[in-house]
């Protein structure tokens, strides 16, 4: 009895979560083109999609926004925990208090306070403005999944590599890399997926003549989404799903780690 | 030695991507547009259209986080008793709507909301009253309890995971029922979770706009509309930033106490 019912509650949280996420699938089918009446059923959109130049454009933003501010935020990361590992009690919770202010702060404040910036600096708004703004939001992801695997870390190996003649970025590749490999990557798909999902910093920080899947929707709300969007999300939606899933379970011995 | 070297990138771009930009947002906020020192900005919030919005927005994000704790317990307490080896999973359940976008999957509630919608269909084929929620505040509270739940359920189940079996079981041997034991052992042992996910739900709650603009209609103006409004219509960064100032005292506050519970400074969410 109890058992049921605790089943049934985690089966409600999860059609909340999801049904959302069911609706706009469903949508992306839908013959008729606003949101609010079933129109029968058509793959239409998944066609018309690819001839979208705006929503490809969009796209190709987004992700490229999204892979390079992860990968920069994920190198300057990784660097910036090699730092505070070695730093003393003191220095290091102000850095890590300041690397938590990102993450706590509005993102309504740290997008008006970066277009602030911008302004003042003079740098025109554009791609430039929102890669920067999304490797800032970045670094903290990278940095509080890495840290702690820093922290796990035996520095006698290191420096064991060292004495049997390695030098310092040879062995760090070499025998501290593997070992921190874990947290760098969630931290580097924590990375892209808030970069992805975000808005309002990037409403902030972009210029006119330049949109990201997000600020695309955003515009478009008032005059009814395109049909086209629903299918790219559920495209975008459907081949994570599949990919977490394999990576997830498909190699049983990468589960041993944790 | 060495290592000190590598900490200047990180800092020098938190200094100016953090620290300056943040600066900026105190400058604007209290200077007028010469550039004198004024508090109007700040002042402008005792407006009765500006207090309006902040009370308002205060309300529904209390009511909001209030409702995330509600749910998000219970469901927290049944995961973590599942086993230990499904972990990412369950971290991977609440993360993966992230993967569609965040304003659609919000948009989408207006389709399962609205008064011939979804869920009105499925309530009237039942012989229930439909509900009439769209464009309420109502609603504004659904949204966001929908997309700020995971940021409450991952710190607790991450706090309640890493409690000892064996402190429960000694309780229950000791003699303690059920709820004395969740009463003395989990929920005290759990409680820098639930006060980083209170956190994690009140800050986004409190200063969006999206939510708002998407789910309560054009009527219903919270602090981050006003705020919104003032950087990209009205043009008035001066008031926006005075605004955002008053906005940055709850922020700050709650920074605070994220910074007392969690004397680790590693965080609870991940």
């Amino acid at each position: 009895m109890r058992n049921a019912l605790k089943k049934l509650y985690i089966t409600l949280i999860l059609i909340f979560l999801y049904a959302p996420i069911v609706t706009l699938i469903v949508l992306s089918f839908n013959k008729s083109k606003t949101r609010a009446k079933w129109g029968g059923f058509t793959g239409k959109w998944y066609i018309s999609l690819f001839k979208n130049d705006d929503i490809m454009a969009a796209l190709g933003n987004t992700l490229l926004i999204a892979f390079v501010s992860s990968l920069v935020a994920t190198i300057i990361g990784i660097i910036a925990c090699i730092a505070i590992q070695a730093m003393k009690k003191r220095s290091r919770s102000i850095v890590i208090g300041i690397t938590n202010i990102p993450m706590l702060n509005a993102d309504i404040v740290t997008g008006i306070s970066l277009m602030l910036l911008f302004i003042t600096l003079g740098i025109r708004f554009g791609f430039m403005t929102i890669l920067l703004a999304h490797i800032s939001f970045n670094i903290p992801y990278v940095i509080l999944s890495v840290l702690p695997r820093f922290k796990a870390l035996n520095p006698s190996t290191y420096e064991a590599a060292l004495d049997l003649g390695a030098s310092p970025f040879r062995a760090f590749m070499k025998v501290v890399f593997p070992d921190i490999l874990p947290g760098v990557l969630s931290g580097f798909l924590m990375a892209f997926t808030m970069s992805l999902d975000d808005f309002i910093i990037t409403h902030f920080t972009k210029g006119a003549g330049i949109d990201t899947l997000s600020t695309k929707i955003y515009s478009e709300v008032k005059k009814g989404i395109k049909p086209e969007m629903y299918a790219l999300s559920s495209i975008i939606f459907i081949s994570v799903l599949v990919l977490l899933f394999l990576v997830n379970y498909m190699p049983k011995e990468n589960k041993k780690g944790d | 030695m060495n290592k000190k070297i590598l900490s200047a990138p990180y800092l020098l771009w938190s200094v100016v991507f953090i620290i300056i930009p943040l600066l900026m947002v105190f400058y604007y906020g209290l200077t007028d547009k010469s550039g004198a020192f004024t508090l109007e900005n700040i002042l402008a919030i005792a407006t009765v259209e500006h207090s309006k919005a902040l009370w308002l927005a205060i309300k529904l994000s209390i009511e909001s986080t209030i409702i995330c704790l509600i749910l998000a317990y219970p469901l927290s307490m049944i995961l973590a008793k599942l086993n230990v080896n499904q972990h990412s999973f369950i971290v991977f359940i609440f993360i993966l709507p992230m993967w569609m976008n965040f304003l659609l999957r919000t948009l989408a509630w207006q389709t399962l909301l609205e008064k011939t919608g979804v869920i009105n269909s499925i309530l009237k084929t039942i012989g229930l009253p439909g509900i009439n929620i769209i464009n309420t505040s109502g609603a504004i509270i659904l949204g966001m309890v929908y997309n700020f739940l995971p940021f409450m359920v991952l710190p607790i189940y991450n706090s309640l995971s890493k409690i000892d079996k064996n402190v429960i079981n000694a309780a229950r041997d000791l003699g303690a029922n059920g709820f004395q034991t969740f009463l003395k052992i989990m929920l005290p042992l759990s409680t820098p979770g639930i006060i980083s996910g209170i956190t994690m739900v009140f800050v986004p709650a409190l200063t969006t706009f999206v939510i708002s603009t998407l789910l309560g209609g054009s009527k219903i103006l919270l602090i981050g509309n006003v705020i919104e409004q003032e950087f990209t219509q009205t043009g008035n960064w001066h008031l926006g930033s005075g605004l955002s100032i008053v906005l940055m005292i709850f922020i700050i506050v709650n920074m605070l106490i994220t910074a007392i519970t969690d004397k680790d400074g590693e965080g609870t969410m991940l």
